[in-house]
């Protein structure tokens, strides 16, 4: 049976938007359309470009040309056009509003951003241009390293990595090459990570060969300095330490924790992933950082994407820099240069990352946003997330359940103890978010708190905004306590695109790819259609 | 500030909500030491839309972009025609400012477009699976090896001296950390280097380049053959995906593993990143695989959809025993590369890749005809190798001089080899054209 929601205490209540309205033809819902893969439209003879006949040549293939068909469908340019027009509108985005995802930092992304990176003159290079003729660019990049090193009060960054994880492993690499010149590679094989760690960090500790030890957290949601002392040892390589940490908490003892690292010979990682909260107003190299990656899609707005592509320079301390990996944008005179192997600077590089010089469309789009806000409006960039966060936590207090006491950074976190005997879990209460219009908020995460609802709603949204945003969640709160809707909530969402899909079928059989024989399931208004 | 939309008095409002006096407590629990008096100092404050414009036009005006010059360089990032419509659709916000679709009932337009991407993949490069992206080739590469390494319990990768160079020294840096063994051939620019006999049984992997860093086209079956015998998987690395249109993909000659730089398709220069890795492999490795999957499966309404999937080998479920510390994948890119390969299709990506054969033909009987210069390639795609009659690099420096961007000297990618100095990479694409070829041959002449 299938009721329609009660959204009386909705604020567009009286709107029967109800799955149970009668099948249309089509399987379409207005601007809800059906789309069929590419490879179920195509047609042979049709085509999406205009290229001039090849003139005819021998081929040079080594007599490997290739035959039999591909397989691609065929598409005119309109189809295209409808096609992925169509895909965009079943995905939720931070153009449309709230999108509260902790821990991802999904603040609005400006457009000024793209149309830099998109200059014939920037977007247009070559990476292995002679670099007389890219002197602009080599001056964009340390542009961006010399903001990026103030504002964390770093003496050095490595450019170069693709993402966030990537700027982990080149960060733990240089400190596996720092203590191998002191010749204590092998005898510190462990890193030190709190239990509320994201799972990059165990993950690119242990492909190091280092051996990853958890750090509980106190009653406060933060490093248990006791048993981190207790840790520490001639054994310990570094620690791995988010700050502020995934629970939006400032770790109150990290000078403490700092000094009792270096102290025990080792170095202190601090994972950048929440960087937004401080930007401006903290610099991590006043806490003791050896080094951290910086997430340019989090704090400094680059687009995510979908997922990617990222950037992750990693920001290193003195007793760090001279291993950041090649190439190094180095200056001499009034001419900058690229230095693409060891031999061509004055450190001992621990090698390459990657290919060229790191994600230069996400450097020229960080450099941007950040010029647009400068020192003055970085430090309100913090303030105003710091706030915003506050906000929703107290605003939602008494009738979710703040996992922790106290203000908390950038990120509120609530447990799932007020849905304790509601028969709704963390992932119905997601999932009715989205029949509300938002993005749900990260679940599930950090792994410490039962039933995690982790809601980062960043600077860039207005307080009206925030407002129904925050008397959704209470309204769906209360419906939840009220005992009687665990069922509607178990059948949300209602109104997306889709509803609940079967991730079980999906590992257990996984179909990854489109094959001729992949028929649309029953039911599917696809199959229906063909019928 | 234009993208703050907090006023003063919401700000207040918000505090007294709050029950605090001033957003400084709001940070109480960072230590008073490191509490900044004011905003950093040394930085300038904000600007507005026009004056941000004006400084990135400022460092545009250094640079000598390649539509204003004669240009013949690949070595692994290659200039192609990029239709309008794929700029378009990439800067679309639901696909621009959505994140990793992690709820999957409101983000199934990333989701199909990333199914779209893993079976273009896997029809490219003749495999039977592909993921939904990697960083880029060159870090997709490396991530193969540690592939090999996991599947066959091994730690012994030989690295073809045809590979790019920094996927080389990717692969190498990667091995030196994480402590298994990269052993590399010599560069390898006449296309000579046999494999086959340096296979043993603590080998894991092969990792060679189709078609090589130089330029030559070669069959990998045999070595593929070897590979297996002896217990060993064959990686083949495709900087150049454009190729897959008109040469024998490396799923046909038996590859174990398939990394590409997927950047030629939908993706400009950009100066070297962000690109697109795509990373493909046989249905009975593909738990051993990095980076996310996406799968078809069905709604509660028995209705197809899509979603992330097998995510029990990724860092988020497993944590340090993951198959990897990737996180991100290369998402818009990778976009941009479906919506490109679909405005192709199968007659306009064969057509493609026939023209930049056509195009690099041309080139090569050109500048081999010049005196002194020797080609070195029998075979190539779009990109062959030159040995001049002296050092490279001061060549193409000159010719820079004049605005003509000829090719990369080796010597850039490897350095301090006498036996490289003299050579010189060049690389044709569709958007060469005939005025651009002239002042190349004329310039070279001159500079020889």
């Amino acid at each position: 049976m299938v009721q329609s929601l009660d959204r009386s205490q909705g604020r567009s209540g009286g709107i029967s938007a109800d799955a149970a309205a009668p099948a249309t033809f089509t399987g379409n819902r207005a601007l809800q359309i059906e789309e069929p893969l590419i490879f179920e439209m195509g047609q042979p003879g049709r085509c999406g470009v205009d290229l001039p006949e090849p003139p005819k040549v021998k081929d040079r293939l080594n007599g490997l040309k290739r035959a039999g068909e591909i397989g691609l469908p065929g598409l005119s340019e309109p189809q295209v056009v409808q096609h992925y027009t169509r895909l965009s509108q079943k995905n939720y985005a931070i153009d449309m509003g709230v999108y509260p995802l902790g821990s991802c930092t999904m603040k609005h992304n400006p457009r000024i951003n793209e149309k830099v990176a998109r200059l014939p003159g920037i977007g247009d290079l070559h990476p292995l241009q002679p670099v007389s003729t890219v002197q602009g660019a080599l001056e964009l990049i340390d542009g961006l390293a010399h903001w990026l090193k103030t504002l964390t009060g770093m003496p050095a960054v490595a450019m170069s990595p693709a993402a966030g994880a990537h700027g982990e492993m080149c960060g733990m690499m240089a400190i596996a090459a720092a203590l191998e010149a002191r010749g204590e590679r092998a005898k510190r094989k462990v890193v030190l990570a709190p239990e509320s760690a994201h799972g990059t960090n165990p993950a690119t500790a242990a492909a190091l060969g280092f051996t990853v030890k958890p750090i509980p957290a106190n009653e406060r949601g933060r490093v248990d300095l006791s048993a981190l002392k207790a840790a520490l040892g001639p054994d310990v390589a570094a620690i791995m330490l988010t700050n502020p940490n995934t629970c939006g908490l400032f770790e109150t003892e990290i000078v403490e924790i700092s000094r009792a690292v270096h102290e025990a010979g080792a170095f202190f990682y601090c994972d950048g992933a929440n960087f937004n909260a401080i930007v401006g107003r903290v610099r991590p190299g006043d806490l003791g950082v050896d080094c951290m990656h910086i997430n340019l899609h989090k704090t400094f707005s680059t687009p995510h994407g979908g997922g990617g592509p990222g950037a992750g320079p990693v920001v290193l301390s003195a007793a760090l820099a001279p291993y950041a990996p090649y190439p190094w944008i180095v200056k001499d005179g009034d001419k900058w240069r690229v230095a693409e192997d060891g031999a061509a600077v004055d450190g001992k590089p621990l090698g390459r990352l990657k290919a060229f010089h790191g994600q230069m469309g996400m450097f020229t789009r960080a450099l941007s946003y950040i010029m647009s806000h400068g020192a003055d409006g970085l430090k309100q960039v913090a303030e105003d997330a710091v706030l915003s966060a506050n906000y929703v936590m107290a605003a939602l207090k008494d009738i979710m359940t703040p996992a922790f006491e106290g203000p908390c950074m950038h990120e509120a976190l609530f447990d799932d103890s007020f849905l304790k005997d509601t028969g709704v879990s963390t992932l119905d209460f997601a999932k009715a978010m989205i029949d509300e219009g938002y993005h749900p908020m990260t679940m599930y995460f950090p792994l410490v708190v039962h039933g995690a609802m982790l809601i980062e709603p960043t600077e860039s949204q207005a307080k009206e905004d925030l407002d129904v945003f925050i008397a959704a969640l209470r309204s769906l709160a209360e419906r939840a306590k009220s005992g009687t809707a665990a069922e509607d909530f178990k059948a949300a969402p209602r109104f997306a695109p889709r509803r609940r899909l079967d991730e079980t079928l999906a590992a257990r059989k996984p179909v990854l790819r489109w094959r001729p024989s992949n028929n649309p399931p029953e039911g599917d208004p696809m199959k229906q259609a063909a019928d | 500030m234009r993208y703050l939309p907090l006023t003063p008095t919401d700000r207040r409002d918000m505090l007294s909500v709050i029950g605090a006096k001033s957003v400084d407590e709001l940070f109480k629990d960072v230590p008073a030491s490191a509490r900044l008096p004011g905003k950093v100092s040394g930085l300038p404050d904000h600007l507005g839309e026009l004056e941000v414009e004006r400084a990135f036009q400022n460092f545009a005006a250094k640079n000598v972009s390649p539509s204003t010059a004669p240009f013949f360089i690949g070595a692994g990032a290659y200039r192609h025609h990029v239709p309008s419509t794929v700029d378009y659709m990439i800067q679309r916000g639901e696909f621009l400012t959505s994140y990793t679709p992690y709820q999957p009932e409101i983000t199934q337009g990333t989701l199909q477009y990333l199914f779209e991407f893993q079976t273009q993949v896997s029809l490219l490069t003749g495999m039977e699976v592909a993921n939904a992206s990697m960083y880029d080739g060159s870090t997709g590469a490396s991530e193969a090896v540690l592939m090999a390494n996991r599947i066959t319990r091994r730690t012994k990768a030989l690295i073809s001296g045809g590979l790019h160079p920094h996927y080389r020294n990717i692969i190498e840096t990667t091995a030196h950390w994480q402590g298994y063994s990269a052993v590399a051939g010599k560069a390898d620019p006449e296309g000579l280097e046999d494999l086959i006999a340096k296979v043993d049984k603590e080998t894991s992997c092969v990792v060679v380049q189709n078609p090589s860093f130089f330029g030559h086209v070669r069959d990998f079956t045999k070595l593929a053959a070897a590979c297996h015998a002896a217990g060993a998987l064959l990686i083949v690395v495709v900087t150049e995906v454009v190729s897959l249109g008109l040469i024998k993909p490396p799923g046909e000659m038996g590859a174990d593993i398939v990394v590409c730089e997927g950047q030629s398709i939908g993706n400009g220069l950009g100066f070297g990143g962000p690109y697109v890795g795509l990373f493909a492999t046989r249905d009975k490795y593909v738990r051993q695989m990095p980076g996310r999957l996406v799968g078809e499966t069905v709604d509660a309404d028995g209705k197809r959809g899509f979603v992330l999937t097998l995510s029990t080998r990724e860092q988020h479920i497993r944590r340090e025993k993951a198959t990897s510390n990737i996180c991100t994948n290369a998402g818009l890119c990778a976009l941009a590369f479906t919506v490109h390969m679909t405005l192709l299709g199968e007659a306009g990506f064969r057509r493609l890749a026939e023209l930049n054969h056509a195009k690099a033909s041309e080139l090569a009987d050109r500048v081999a005809a010049l005196p002194g210069v020797k080609l070195l390639n029998d075979s190539f795609f779009n990109e062959f190798t030159v040995r001049l009659p002296k050092p490279a690099a001061p060549v193409v420096e000159a010719l820079a001089g004049h605005r003509i961007l000829a090719g990369v000297p080796v010597s850039r990618l490897i350095p301090n080899d006498p036996a490289v100095d003299n050579l010189l990479l060049l690389a044709a694409t569709e958007t060469a054209t005939q005025a651009g070829m002239g002042p190349l041959i004329a310039g070279l002449k001159e500079v020889l």
